[in-house]
């Protein structure tokens, strides 16, 4: 018996057209549903609408528009700035040649910076520290990211030239920033004059930077075989996991001095770079550890079974599959450096939190204007924190990581 | 002895640079005398360091008094008690915020994650909006704002907000009316502590009862009737009222009584429970959505109900892999509660910070700091470890 | 085939669609079943035969048409689709076994909580299923030790300690190696025999032809023929079902 029947072209059920069945599955899908929208929406409208009219009509914004170069580079002398654009330029540079030789992820984070640059030099607002001279100067920085770009599509220049070039490029940063002791021409700026974004991404850069490479070696260091290797690193992770951040900055602030022969001086920002370093060295440890226990013993077998030595098994084989499996954790606790770095406070840095307080604290009148300051410094770590976020699960897609790892 | 001896390496011929047993002693002494060695050159430096300034390692200075003033101590204390005391009230302060905190956290997490995981798409988008935001701003200046925006610029005490209770806020702190046990409340607090266990007990055996003999046996209602029935007849047992109302009253310039949290504790506490929550959101978030689809829909196919899906089934293994991330949530709460310096809290660190700056001795202050929250982390990863362990023995 | 089939109608579908979003998954399906029938339920992937066994407990809601389960219509009373769930056991292509419980406890579940049965009976019974099913050796132990075959057969005893009136098998061997299906398969062909309402979506046509009392062939949402195995196999009437057919037949 065969039961085939002629079905009528497809009717569909009754159904109202997109933005309706829209609202309607999405707001009012059954009864709980439309209360809880009933109720929350007057309630999000309300708040939203508050805080856009306080922000345009409420807000006294001037304690941030004030003081642009506070923010970003703090007390460094006004007469020396050149140094710091100097530092940014090279940086800057470099991005675009990486962009031009790489593409991918950096092409987008040179336009946002282009962007960014462009906007600033273009504002159409008067403001004495926007003149003329740091106008040309941030437009001339996207035309550098520009011939950085065309630079690095240069074929004969390979990607190790532009690695070596990253690895010189922060060091002349430094360099310029700091200046040398009896020179007229780049007289020396003492750290305490440094503040603001500058430190902050000094602070972070640096971390992340010299951490993981710490953090790769105390993770293989913990899976030694050697007993005192693997003591030594299991102790200084699970000591620096046990305590607080804060606890870790004023022991290399106060007591680090004691540990040191007595007539060695660490500078100020670099004891606390030190700390920032070591505490998210061991959280980048332990992760790069998990990221080693989930490699399959087979794919060790296989590399040893072709011929390579334990070391180029290592290099080869073990660490890039562990690091690839464990990449949202390690740019996870990159995110978390970043902002642990606002910890510097207590100790007395002025990162970009601390000029915010001074700036509170210069001015009673800006006393009243806290709401602003903190906001203003809110957003902007949202800024930065979220996109490196955005980079990291675009950076996974690219290299099929499952995010549930 | 075979003939193509000649061409077979004895094990003896390895030149020792190449045997790998001795490249992995030569690798233990090296790393041993290298780590070993830059140690001792630390304490080293470190002794000869004490003695040029004269400073004492021990912890002796402990009795000594302290000097300096705690607001709002949990514990007895005033500035004449010794840098132990203050030291065991900044502990005490440290846990009260953390306990708190991790309370809070966890309710709110929770809360959030659920809306997150609504289908109400508004609902799930404010979830997603706090957590975001929460997340990718350092807890430090969440806390400045919560402090210097809102908990310091409470009225002055003489225009107190009032909120019903009475409830008094103001720029000293929360003043809150709480009922207090009376000296007569023995038989009141006795029979609370006889009432829930009695229920836990009941509880125990009726749902046992309903699982074997499978008769409807009210296990919930029953427990719950004995959790409030009986506090009600020690209450009534009692010679008087076995509470009084600690009612907080304006005297002066001031308010005595009532329940009192201080603006900086209130700050801190926000700010640490907000914080953590959006983050113990994803983590509750995670557990839920790891439990495989396939899994409800075969507990649906036996015929249970909604809520016994979710209790019976979901719950249970959610909780196996929420837990131990949570845990180490917590643990994040108590370490950053130490922020608490930031504004004006004083517990564990700030008052180890305080005591080094009156007496010095930064060295044993320090120590006595880190190895405290040390012991904090350690107990927890021990009870992690233990349950770990557990699960994996039974999942396996 | 089997001498148990009646003439009392436990399932019975009228035109039955489902969609998912824009995508008709069900296009009308009309299918009555008797009371003791073994029905196997074959189409290609994505034919709307696994969407169709899991409408009739629910597990997918359809939009429009009737299905009627045991005398319950199925609808939005959340009465009828718990009591119909208590009628109908099923098995899942990936077994679905809940992996925190032991093997007697994953039986013993719902017949506890949901049937309100003493442990002891419902121990009992959990335990006569496991020896129907050949594991009672496995009762203490946790799905995550088990092989997928023994997994698959504690998740049939799973859904018969309900004793239901109907078993819903999702591609019951899919999942399995092939060394495994034939101790599945047996569990099912004796079930098949004691006279158990069976809906089962499979491709093992030894099993159709073994106990069989009808075959329907699913394509596009649509039943494209159906009728007894030995019409669908000696002499389908579609040309889609014979090139089908021609091709799971091939090995």
């Amino acid at each position: 018996m065969a039961a085939t029947e002629v079905v009528q072209e497809t009717k569909r059920p009754p159904q109202p057209p997109g933005l309706l069945k829209w609202i309607r599955d999405n707001l009012f899908s059954s009864w709980g549903n439309t209360l809880l929208t009933i109720v929350l929406l007057p309630i999000t409208v309300f708040i939203l609408f508050s805080s856009i009219r306080w922000m345009f009509v409420g807000a006294d914004w001037r304690v941030v528009t004030q003081f642009p170069l506070l923010y970003t580079v703090g007390q460094y002398p006004r007469d020396e700035i050149w140094r710091v654009g100097i530092g940014l330029s090279l940086i800057i540079f470099m991005l675009g040649a990486s962009w031009g030789k790489w593409g991918g992820l950096l092409r987008s984070i040179s336009i946002a910076f282009s962007i960014v640059f462009g906007v600033f030099a273009l504002l159409p607002v008067q403001h004495p520290e926007l003149d003329l001279g740091m106008r040309l100067y941030l437009g001339a920085n996207v035309l550098l990211i520009l011939v950085g770009y065309w630079i690095g599509r240069i074929q004969y220049l390979k990607g190790g030239h532009i690695v070596i070039g990253w690895s010189i490029t922060p060091i002349l940063a430094i360099l310029f920033l700091s200046g040398f002791e009896n020179s007229s021409t780049l007289p020396a700026v003492g750290t305490t004059l440094w503040g603001g974004l500058l430190v902050t991404f000094l602070l972070a850069a640096g971390g992340i930077v010299l951490s993981f490479p710490i953090g790769i070696a105390l993770a293989l260091g913990r899976r030694s075989s050697l007993p005192v290797v693997s003591a030594f690193s299991t102790i200084f992770i699970e000591a620096i996991r046990g305590v607080p951040l804060i606890t870790i900055l004023f022991m290399f602030s106060i007591i680090l001095a004691l540990f040191l022969p007595s007539e060695s001086r660490i500078d100020r920002l670099v004891r606390s770079l030190m700390a920032v370093t070591f505490f998210s060295a061991a959280y980048s440890a332990e992760n790069v550890r998990g990221g080693l226990q989930a490699v399959p013993h087979g794919q060790i077998e296989a590399a040893k079974a072709v011929g390579m030595s334990n070391f180029q098994t290592m290099l080869f084989i073990t660490m890039p599959q562990a690091l690839r499996a464990v990449l949202p954790a390690i740019v996870g606790q990159f995110i978390s450096l970043f902002k642990d770095t606002t910890l510097v406070v207590i100790v007395g840095i002025n990162d970009f939190l601390g000029i915010g307080r001074s700036i509170i604290n210069s001015d009673p009148e800006f006393m009243q204007l806290q709401v602003e300051v903190y906001l203003f410094i809110a957003v902007v770590y949202w800024i930065f924190c979220y996109l490196m976020s955005l980079a990291s699960r675009r950076l996974e897609a690219a290299m099929g990581v499952s995010s549930r790892l | 002895m075979t003939t193509n001896q000649s061409s077979i390496q004895h094990k003896s011929d390895i030149p020792f640079y190449r045997d790998e047993r001795v490249l992995q002693i030569i690798a233990q002494v090296v790393s041993a005398v290298l780590i070993i060695g830059a140690v001792i050159w630390a304490i080293m430096n470190f002794l000869k360091a004490a003695e040029a300034r004269g400073m004492t390692l021990t912890l002796g200075f402990l009795k000594e008094a302290a000097g300096f003033p705690i607001s709002n101590p949990p514990i007895d204390y005033d500035p004449s008690m010794s840098f132990g005391r203050a030291f065991l009230v900044g502990l005490v302060n440290t846990l009260r915020v953390s306990v708190f905190g991790v309370i809070g956290a966890t309710i709110l997490g929770t809360l959030l994650a659920l809306a997150r995981l609504s289908t109400n798409w508004l609902l799930s988008r404010i979830a997603l909006a706090y957590i975001e935001f929460h997340r990718n701003i350092p807890l430090l200046v969440l806390l400045f704002i919560w402090y210097f925006t809102v908990f310091a610029k409470l009225p002055k005490v003489q225009e107190s907000i009032a909120w019903p209770g009475p409830v008094y806020v103001n720029l000293r702190g929360f003043y809150i009316t709480w009922p207090r046990l009376t000296e007569t409340s023995q038989p009141f607090v006795i029979s609370i502590g006889i009432g829930i266990l009695l229920a836990i007990i009941v509880y125990v055996i009726l749902r046992r009862r309903r699982e074997i003999a499978g008769k409807e046996t009210h296990y919930s209602r029953i427990s719950l009737g004995i959790v409030m029935i009986f506090p009600l007849i020690g209450w009534f047992l009692c010679t008087g009222s076995p509470l009084w109302l600690d009612v907080p009253i304006l005297e002066g310039f001031n308010f005595r009584g009532g329940l009192r949290f201080t603006p900086e504790f209130a700050a801190l506490f926000v700010g640490l429970t907000m914080y953590t929550a959006a983050f113990i959101a994803e983590v509750v978030r995670a557990g839920i959505q790891a439990v495989d689809r396939g899994q409800v829909e075969a507990a649906r196919a036996v015929g249970l109900s909604t809520g016994q899906v979710l209790s019976l089934v979901v719950m249970p293994q959610a909780l196996r892999v929420i837990i131990p991330p949570m845990i180490s949530q917590y643990l994040n709460l108590t370490k950053n509660s130490s922020l608490a310096l930031a504004v004006g809290f004083q517990e564990v660190f700030s008052v180890g910070k305080i005591t080094i700056n009156q007496a010095g001795r930064a060295v044993p202050v320090f120590a006595l700091v880190m190895v405290t929250y040390l012991t904090m982390s350690l107990l927890t990863s021990f009870v992690l470890n233990l349950y770990n362990r557990r699960i994996q023995f039974v999942m396996r | 085939m089997t001498e148990t089939t009646t003439n009392e109608v436990i399932i019975s579908c009228k035109g039955v669609h489902k969609w998912f979003g824009d995508f008709h998954a069900l296009r009308g399906i009309d299918m009555d079943v008797h009371k003791g029938e073994v029905i196997v339920i074959f189409g290609p992937s994505g034919s709307g035969k696994s969407t169709f066994i899991r409408t009739l407990n629910r597990l997918e809601e359809h939009q429009e048409g009737d299905i009627i389960v045991d005398g319950i219509e199925l609808s939005h009373d959340v009465r009828n689709i718990e009591k119909i769930r208590t009628e109908t056991g099923m098995v899942f292509q990936q077994f679905n076994l809940f992996p925190h419980l032991s093997v007697l406890k994953n039986i013993t579940l719902a017949p506890i909580w949901v049937r309100k049965w003493p442990k002891d009976k419902a121990e009992k019974v959990a335990m006569e299923l496991l020896e129907r099913v050949g594991i009672p050796e496995q009762a203490q132990k946790f799905p995550g030790n088990l092989s997928g075959g023994q997994q698959q057969r504690v998740a049939i005893a799973r859904a018969l300690a309900m004793q239901p009136q109907i078993m819903l098998f999702d591609e019951p061997t899919s999942a399995l190696d092939p060394e495994m299906i034939k101790e599945v398969l047996d569990v099912m062909v004796e079930l098949a025999q004691s006279g158990m309402t069976m809906l089962v979506v499979t491709h093992e046509m030894g099993f159709a032809r073994a106990v069989a009392d009808r075959m329907y062939f699913f394509d596009e949402g649509l039943i494209v023929e159906s009728g007894t195995p030995h019409d669908i196999f000696h002499n389908p009437q579609e040309d889609r079902t014979k090139l089908f057919l021609s091709q799971i037949l091939q090995h």
